[in-house]
């Protein structure tokens, strides 16, 4: 199994209080050192909650935003320039909003031609064909082509935003919050477009979302995300189902399922991005928290077979 | 461009500025072939004559130059320095603006830190100063009023250019490996250009203003060679024994920038696309309410919706957000409201006390009763005494309903003393306590605090105990957990749900999430194109659902513990609800949908158990065979 | 708040320093040279030439520059060869009367502005709305000059209510009434273009603020219409408006140099004109850098209150 995409303790971390001179008086990490394979033909799915550095992440994935530290390898090659034309053959990016992707002036043949022309200098009939082509596998009509984005509806212009990310023919899509826009009817066509795509252009998908049902329901891997780490890794079916790390469990635990009562749930939030914890960044609400965890950032470590959870206490399966 | 410019002239003052602007223009254009006398000639002897002398229409001035002539070649001046100085600062300001805002660090600091240190001149100094450097004269007036309001620009147009670089069709063109000065040119600059006509076309009145000033100062234009302002200036000393020579460039002035004005704000009107969808306009207090004749009460519920329609009336069109919805809400009860965007869920919620943006709202018909009381209808005074006390509401997204410059204890103790006029201790208190009430810890601290400072999770709990400050007997939550995260969420539903166990709340709760109703509600409804497709107790319906909809809604939902799988999707889009197909909203999409599905009226029926389907599911029916 | 007042009045001084060198800069461009506007353009050389060095005009320019900043810290502003009197002296005297004009004008449309546009807002194409933006169009139609001018003729020459220019009477003026006399007119001359302009801008603000959340929140709460208007709505309009306070107050200030001229009025803004006409360059320098001076500390004035409205607006 060849690996698509490895990234070595990539952190992002961003200045507060920038002065003109000198260096600035804090800073505040986005995403703390993380370090994730996805091999060949995988899907990864990335959950975590609001501010836990998932979008930050994907854009440096794909070279939107420089990373402070750390590597990223794309089929054994090292990107370390943040130049998204070079990232752009290899990885590209589908965003959340779907109508706020496409450019409000431009129809979407234009919109469709500049990935096609810029990264791999077609021009002419070969364009043609191949705008056709990619909007056939999207399942959209051609005539759309010289329409404006403002005349589609939100699982339309997604469809375009994916089609425009296949364009460049790339061996990955970052995937990001790709269905939250949607309408949950709709949600269910995008995303089973998406494992289609997947098969039929060789893809690797890393799959970004806070819905954790829908995650599940499209990922091979999960990663969990908390306050800039990766708490926990493991098969799709393991995650939710088994978690490992306390965190992972009270997720699992806080989506809303028919049929299971409310409660449970504990109150709590995130700390303070300023002022981080010197520990494990949950202690504070974790119920199984130990000197130990207020003290000493956990590593991510395998627990069990493939599932690893950085946790000093981790849960029995 | 044909819809800009119907539009534009669909407003009448634009369209009146417009031919005035023509005329005066026309005239200006015309002016070297008109049969005047020479602008320049003096003739001592005729000083000022007066309008309607002979051979000088308009009378002369104090050299006995016609006046008429000295007019039109003035305007001819003055519009065209005008232009040339609206056109010279936009564009330089634009230029400016764009480079700032889209490389933005360094070179945005330092543009902007001197756009501020030339704002910090009132601009008449600068342009005095310039002027001095300069020398007096037409060109040097030009060059300054032009100079002198780029900064405006620049601070206009970078401001727009932030907003756009950080979009996200800017991130593509990038990733699509465009260059950054292809991305100026095709992504950022035609976005822009709106802005750029818009800030031109309301600010070439203020630039003419400007140059008639300088002139009038006698620092523009230089005699013999006048333009209106100094014609103004030049008949200054002789205001009192000959007015005309004053008023005849003074009025051309004022109609030339009034027409400007005008026009320039008809042109903004028409390229605001927010303006075109009537999306600026302004919400009344209550929904307008425009219906024939009232629906007879049906149940005794302690809140019952009989029929209601809601439309939004937009120019022509007429979208049927609500259509003929009937509900009822039992004291105690939990009633959940469920939907896509779009199927009128929210509007249902906010017809109830009349909260629903109006223009372009407008209740058409259907009776809200709150204990046999109609509400529709119903003055403003006594919709306004019911709102908050009897009936509450908790919004969807709490940083935005929250006011961001009240402190939060302001905003209970208000709520508190709109309908009951405590002193403002005893609400004080009372408001503590209701912070409590929704486990914020350090109430007492909290209610200094600002909504900002708040997390989200926190500012849903304030809304909370906003909507419970006068012991409600309704609360209708509108998606209140859609904005929050899941850990959160669960905490707000468990809240919400222990209240209204302890105190008898009702609950209206609109959301779009099946789980979320399984979880909390005892009844449900659901919307499917502005209309109630199926209603029942929530265990029933989301067990064996008896409308396609509802069905395949919950199938291709996927829920937590099943592991990879694919969903099932429905194909198709749900119906814009300003053209509704005749019969079932959901037949296009639906694979049972036979021709009678396609045409007439579908009612709503059965007994706790309502359906809207010709053929409803198999399972649904089976188990009322059993009953 | 204590060190967001100190903060602003320390980001203060880098603007007042480049206001400065911009004026000092650009005064240093004016072509010919200062010596020989005073003596007249039949002085002997050897006489310009010792007057330039007497006037420090020998030395190079950024020693110049020092030497003015550095007198005028020590509040020597230099000598105006016109007047022959300090230039502090005229600049203050002068600086007061157009204070009590552009200060009259501009809380005119501050007040009138404010209130014509949230009534105008709140009554969207009514005809209150209609009637004032018709107004407003009017208003910010009219060169200042040319409206002072037709006062004048109205209220002055054919209505004699009111006295056609000055600020005192000659005979029997100098108190407060005499002055408000004086003062009408051109204060609401002055007035009338920036009330147009905050008037629609607060209309503008308003009909955003009246569309947001809060709003409807506020209803739902039961707050009367009147306080959800003048209270809730306006309160966040006047984000928006305050900034915009601050831009006309330095339109008022620029407007007064031409109502100063119409109307006789011993303002600051006629004496920089005269300067300019007479390449009077020490008063033209130090008026320059005073009014704009005060417009900075204005400004200042201006974000403290802005700050003191909008909580999320942090140090």
């Amino acid at each position: 199994m060849s690996l698509a995409l490895k990234t070595t303790d990539l952190a992002k971390s961003f200045d507060i209080g920038k002065r003109l001179f000198g260096p600035p008086r804090a800073q505040v990490y986005a995403v703390r050192p993380v370090s994730l394979d996805v091999a060949q033909g995988e899907t990864l799915g990335i959950v975590g909650e609001s501010g836990c550095g998932k979008s930050t992440l994907a854009r440096m994935l794909v070279g939107l935003s420089p990373p402070s530290a750390g590597e990223i390898e794309i089929e054994g090659r090292a990107l370390d320039r943040a130049d998204p034309a070079a990232f752009g053959r290899l990885i590209q990016y589908v965003f959340q909003d779907p109508v706020s992707s496409l450019n409000p002036r431009k129809t979407i043949r234009q919109i469709m031609e500049a990935p096609l022309r810029q990264l791999h200098g077609m021009r002419g009939a070969a364009l043609e064909a191949r705008i056709a082509e990619l909007f056939d596998a999207v399942n959209l009509r051609p005539e759309f082509l010289d329409r404006y984005p403002h005349e589609f509806s939100g699982g339309q212009a997604q469809r375009i935003g994916i089609a425009r990310a296949l364009a460049a023919s790339p061996r990955i899509l970052i995937l990001d919050e790709p269905v939250s826009a949607l309408d949950v009817s709709v949600q269910a066509q995008v995303l089973n477009l998406l494992a289609d795509l997947k098969v039929e252009f060789n893809l690797t998908y890393l799959f970004i979302s806070h819905d954790l049902a829908v995650v599940e329901a499209v990922s091979d891997r999960i990663a969990v995300l908390y306050f800039g780490s990766v708490v926990e890794t493991g098969p799709a079916e393991k995650v939710f189902a088994a978690p490992r790390h306390p965190y992972t469990k009270l997720l699992a635990d806080s989506a809303p399922v028919v049929g299971r009562p409310l409660g449970g749930a504990q109150s709590g939030e995130l700390p303070d991005p300023l002022n981080p914890p010197p520990g494990c960044a949950f202690a504070g609400r974790c119920p199984r928290a130990s000197a130990l965890c207020r003290a000493e950032v956990p590593r991510l470590r395998a627990i069990e077979g493939d599932q690893f959870a950085a946790c000093h206490h981790p849960r029995d399966a | 461009m044909k819809l800009f410019l119907s539009l534009l002239f669909r407003n009448r003052l634009a369209a009146f500025g417009a031919v005035v602007l023509a005329i005066i223009v026309i005239l200006a254009v015309l002016t070297p072939l008109l049969p005047l006398h020479p602008p320049n000639a003096t003739n001592t002897a005729n000083r000022y004559l007066r309008p309607l002398a002979d051979g000088h229409l308009l009378g002369t001035d104090h050299l006995g130059r016609d006046l008429l002539s000295r007019l039109l070649w003035g305007t001819r001046l003055s519009l065209a320095v005008g232009f040339a100085a609206a056109l010279i600062a936009g564009l330089a300001g634009a230029a400016i603006g764009v480079m700032a805002g889209y490389f933005g660090g360094r070179t945005d600091n330092v543009t902007m830190r001197g756009i501020d240190m030339l704002m910090a001149f009132p601009y008449i100094l600068l342009a005095l100063a310039i002027v001095a450097v300069l020398g007096p004269g037409l060109l040097n007036a030009l060059i300054a009023v032009a100079v002198v309001n780029i900064p405006f620009f620049a601070r206009n147009i970078r401001g727009v250019t932030v907003g756009i670089a950080h979009r996200e069709f800017i991130d593509a063109a990038r990733l699509a490996g465009m260059g950054h000065a292809r991305i100026l040119l095709t992504e950022v600059v035609p976005n822009i250009v709106p802005v750029v006509v818009i800030a031109m076309s309301t600010t070439i009145g203020w630039m003419i203003l400007e140059t008639a000033g300088l002139s009038f100062l006698g620092l523009g234009s230089q005699p013999p060679q006048a333009d209106l302002g100094s014609m103004l200036g030049e008949a200054r000393s002789a205001l009192i024994t000959a007015p005309h020579t004053s008023i005849v460039p003074g009025v051309m002035i004022l109609l030339i920038v009034m027409s400007v004005n005008l026009l320039g704000d008809g042109i903004r009107d028409a390229l605001d696309p927010r303006l075109r969808s009537g999306a600026l306009a302004r919400p009344m207090a209550a929904t307008r309410v425009d219906r024939r004749d009232v629906p007879p009460a049906q149940g005794d519920g302690l809140l019952t919706i009989d029929a209601l329609d809601t439309q939004f009336q937009i120019g022509k069109r007429i979208y049927k957000a609500v259509n003929q919805v009937s509900l009822d809400l039992r004291p105690g009860e939990c009633l959940g409201l469920i939907g896509e965007s779009g199927s009128g869920k929210s509007v249902t919620a906010l017809s109830v006390m009349g909260l629903v943006a109006s223009p372009p709202g407008v209740i058409t018909g259907g009776a809200v009763r709150l204990e046999g009381q109609d509400l529709i209808g119903a003055p403003y005074e006594v919709l306004r005494s019911l709102r908050g006390r009897r009936v509450a509401y908790i919004f969807q997204d709490p940083l935005s309903t929250l006011h961001p410059l009240y402190r939060i204890g302001d905003q209970l103790t208000e709520a508190i003393r709109v309908h009951d006029p405590v002193s403002h201790a005893e609400a004080h208190k009372r408001a503590v306590k209701l912070l409590e009430d929704v486990r914020i810890p350090n109430a007492a601290a909290r209610m200094c605090a600002y909504p900002h400072e708040l997390s989200g999770g926190m500012r849903q709990r304030v809304g909370i105990a906003m909507a419970l400050a006068n012991d409600p007997d309704i609360i209708i939550a509108d998606e209140p957990t859609t904005a929050l995260d899941v850990t959160v969420q669960a905490q707000i539903l468990a809240l919400l749900d222990e209240l209204r166990q302890s105190r008898g709340l009702a609950i209206l709760f609109i959301t779009h999430d099946f789980g979320v109703v399984g979880q909390l509600c005892d009844r449900v409804a659901v919307m499917y194109g502005g209309r109630i497709v199926e209603t029942g107790p929530t265990a029933e319906v989301l067990a064996a659902p008896a409308h396609p909809y509802t069905r395949r809604l919950i199938a291709c939902v996927p829920e937590l513990g099943q592991g990879q799988r694919v969903l099932a999707a429905i194909p198709g889009l749900p119906p814009a609800v300003d053209q509704l197909p005749d019969g079932c909203a959901f037949a296009p999409r639906c694979e049972k949908a036979r021709a009678a599905c396609k045409s007439g009226e579908i009612a709503l029926t059965g007994a706790t158990r309502k359906v809207r389907c010709l053929y409803p599911e198999e399972a649904h029916v089976a188990r009322a065979e059993n009953h | 708040m204590g060190g967001y007042i100190l903060k602003r009045l320390l980001s203060a001084i880098p603007v007042l320093l480049g206001i400065t060198v911009i004026v000092f800069l650009i005064m240093a461009m004016i072509p010919g040279d200062p010596a020989t506007a005073i003596l007249g353009s039949f002085a002997t050389p050897e006489n310009v030439e010792r007057l330039n060095r007497f006037l420090g005009l020998d030395e190079p320019l950024w020693r110049q520059y020092f030497i003015w900043l550095g007198n005028m810290l020590q509040g020597d502003f230099g000598r105006s060869f016109a007047l022959n009197r300090p230039v502090l002296d005229e600049i203050l005297d002068r600086f007061s009367a157009t204070l009590i004009l552009a200060g009259t004008a501009f809380i005119l449309c501050a007040v009138l502005g404010i209130v014509a546009g949230v009534v105008s807002a709140s009554r969207q194409y009514g005809l209150a709305d209609k009637a004032i933006t018709f107004v407003v169009i009017l208003g910010i139609s009219v060169p200042s000059f040319f409206l002072g001018m037709m006062m004048i003729l109205l209220f002055a020459v054919q209505l004699r209510w009111l006295p056609v220019s000055g600020m005192f009477s000659i005979w029997g003026g100098g108190n407060l009434p005499d002055l408000i006399r004086h003062l009408t007119m051109p204060a609401i001359a002055l007035a009338v273009v920036a009330t147009g302009v905050v008037a629609r801008l607060s209309r503008g603000a308003m009909l955003e603020v009246l569309r947001q959340d809060f709003i409807r929140t506020a209803r739902a709460k039961g707050v009367p219409e009147r306080r959800v208007i003048w209270g809730h709505a306006l309160r966040a309009a006047m984000v928006g408006i305050i900034p915009v306070l601050g831009i006309q107050a330095g339109f008022v200030l620029s407007g007064a140099v031409y109502i100063e001229i119409v109307f006789q009025w011993p303002g600051v803004g006629r004496m920089l004109v005269d300067a300019i006409l007479r390449r009077d360059i020490l008063l033209v320098q130090g008026g320059v850098v005073f009014i704009a001076a005060c417009y900075v500390g204005f400004n200042i004035v201006v974000d403290v209150a802005q700050a003191m409205l909008d909580p999320r607006i942090k140090t």
